[in-house]
């Protein structure tokens, strides 16, 4: 609010530009592209990910860059956090939080488990109803939070337990192993070895890809910025802030769904322990380190998923260093705890002027 | 200025062709509360009228009537010389009537030109046509002389001063006739102040919109408008053509309300 560009003539002038640097020839390029790139919401925490990746690639080389590593630190750790940051980042942004994303991951691979052992669809079938659960599951948030009234907050807590609780009746709290005739659709979505590893990431990237260019580029995007930026602004301008929210809570949904599918695939098992508030943890802190704003009004997709690399990084760095599992908490949380503060600090040098 | 002869007795004379505004006879009531009593107001093409009066004289009733935002118990509203029921806020905007709120308005998050275009943006389907908004943006805040650095720069990144111009430009640019603008000068240094002003100066330049400016400090808007109404109690009080009052009038007027109130306060106790 405090902040304010000083006036100028509005003709022609690009917004970008750094302007600051005193010398002259290449000197002041680099200045101005350090300023521009300085400015981008992403900067801080790409340069805290590239710097922990050289840090943990040159400490532990041989380890670290190995190719069943980078599988690891990608595919398995990086992904799912990803891909369900996009869904937490345009809720956030709307002024909305799904907390029961986790459950959802929970439920959807019985539902697909179930249209197959008990039902007998085809593979596609079953997969595409256990994304279609998590749509489902998404709608009913969007329901209770924009047509009943009820905080997001509260509503996620309430249907995260309700869908959580539902996967382990249906399971009777057993896990199952991935029926092999799933397999051959499962591939698509992600299994052990060459070249099906790769999946996840694959579908992480994409995702990620295309849901940044709806988030800046698409009146969905706008909206979304704009209803959790001055809900009564978007009213007052028309804008149908309860679709958009509907829109968002089932994303994240789908999300959620997706994940938790790639997750059974991968390892093979669709356990009702799998899921719960880790990820979504997870996901929505990716958000935040990202850039996204939790009182809504900003954030990007790209930010999140470097938050997602940053967090994977973490996680698989820890694990290589050989830190034991007592500790890790500490470390990891610290770990968090730093970056974000890094973010948060270097946002008010740069004068961005968002609230956290 | 062609308007008419603004008179003492606003609701006496028919309405004029150039007339676009006329509220007769226009009152509210909250519980046991009178906010308007028997209310009469006029607005030519291309005026600038400043409603002026002290807090809870009722002169946001008066607006929030006008722009559709809630209906009078009793009187009539004429826009462009046809007796209209204002049923919202959105068909008011139809009519071309339109508020402007200081922070209301705008998303702090989108850039200027996103503002200007929200919720009828141009597309590339499925992709927002950004470059050719930009350019619209740009022409349009030059041609009302709105001084902003870019219209890529966030609206949270802007001064008051400057969000309130870029709301004035995106009611006009929505093709407004009638602009009610509430308390534009309020918490705005001086040089913001004058930004607004000139703003206003410019629209009045064009002719074809028409302004209520809603002030309680009457000294910041004098110079701009062509009369002045005074709400007191509910009322309209005074309705004289700017140059023919004075800051020093309007005060004593005031004054005078303020110093007849304690006197009957005083006199019942």
């Amino acid at each position: 609010m405090s902040d304010t560009v000083d006036s100028g003539k509005v003709v022609g002038r690009p917004s970008a530009g750094g302007g600051r640097g005193g010398g002259n020839g290449a000197g002041q390029l680099v200045l101005r592209a350090f300023g521009v790139f300085g400015r981008q919401r992403e900067a801080t925490v790409l340069v805290v990910t590239v710097a922990l990746l050289l840090w943990f690639g040159i400490s532990h080389n041989s380890t670290f860059v190995s190719q069943t590593n980078i599988v690891d630190l990608l595919s398995e750790l990086m992904a799912p956090i990803a891909i369900i940051a996009i869904g937490e980042v345009l809720l956030l942004i709307c002024g909305e939080i799904d907390l029961s994303v986790g459950f959802i991951y929970t439920l959807a691979p019985f539902v697909t488990l179930f249209a197959i052992t008990d039902y007998h669809l085809p593979s596609l079938v079953a997969v595409l109803l256990g994304l279609l659960t998590g749509v489902v599951a998404g709608w009913v948030n969007g329901f209770i939070t924009v047509a009943l009234g009820v905080p997001s907050f509260i509503t996620t807590i309430g249907t995260g337990f309700i869908l959580g609780g539902i996967a382990l009746t249906i399971s009777h709290a057993e896990p199952s192993q991935v029926p092999p005739i799933a397999v051959g659709v499962g591939k698509w979505l992600g299994v052990p070895g060459n070249p099906w590893q790769w999946a996840p990431l694959a579908w992480a990237v994409v995702l990620v890809a295309i849901f940044h260019v709806v988030l800046t580029r698409t009146r969905w995007g706008l909206y979304t910025i704009s209803a959790g930026g001055n809900l009564l602004g978007a009213r007052e301008a028309g804008i149908n802030v309860g679709r958009i929210k509907y829109g968002n809570f089932m994303i994240t949904g789908f999300m959620g769904a997706l994940v938790g599918l790639q997750t059974a695939f991968y390892t093979n098992t669709v356990d009702p322990l799998a899921g719960g508030y880790t990820p979504m943890f997870y996901a929505v802190i990716a958000a935040v380190i990202g850039g996204t704003a939790m009182l809504g009004g900003s954030g990007t997709i790209l930010g999140a998923f470097l938050g997602a690399i940053l967090l994977a990084t973490l996680t698989d760095g820890f694990d290589i260093l050989g830190v034991s599992a007592n500790p890790l908490g500490i470390i990891f949380g610290s770990a968090i705890l730093v970056a974000m503060i890094a973010n948060v600090q270097l946002a008010r040098l740069r004068g961005a002027g968002r609230s956290i | 200025m062609t308007a008419q002869d603004p008179g003492t007795q606003p609701s006496g004379d028919g309405p004029t062709p150039d007339e676009v505004l006329r509220v007769e006879h226009v009152s509210k009531r909250f519980g046991a509360v009178t906010a308007l009593h028997d209310i009469n107001l006029h607005l030519a093409r291309g005026e600038v009228l400043a409603l002026l009066g002290d807090n809870g004289a009722g002169k946001s009733t008066l607006m929030k009537i006008i722009c559709g935002f809630q209906p009078p118990d009793t009187g009539r509203i004429i826009v462009n010389g046809r007796e209209t029921v204002l049923k919202s806020v959105e068909h008011a905007r139809s009519l071309g009537i339109d508020i402007v709120y200081q922070d209301l308005a705008l998303i702090p998050g989108l850039s200027v030109y996103h503002n200007m275009f929200l919720n009828r943006e141009k597309l590339h389907w499925p992709l927002l046509n950004n470059r050719e908004m930009r350019r619209i943006a740009r022409e349009h805040l030059e041609e009302m002389g709105v001084n902003i650095p870019s219209v890529q720069v966030n609206v949270a990144q802007l001064s008051g001063g400057q969000r309130q111009a870029i709301a004035v430009a995106r009611a006009v640019f929505e093709n407004a006739k009638i602009l009610l603008l509430d308390e534009p000068l309020a918490a705005m240094g001086v040089k913001e102040g004058a930004m607004i002003l000139d703003l206003v100066r410019d629209l009045k330049r064009r002719g074809d919109v028409s302004v209520i400016i809603i002030a309680h400090n009457y000294g910041q808007v004098f110079d701009i408008c062509d009369r002045v109404n005074l709400v007191q109690q509910g009322d309209i009080t005074f309705d004289k053509r700017a140059r023919e009052t004075s800051v020093e009038e309007l005060t004593e007027l005031v004054v005078e309300e303020y110093r007849r109130a304690l006197q009957e306060r005083h006199g019942a106790a």
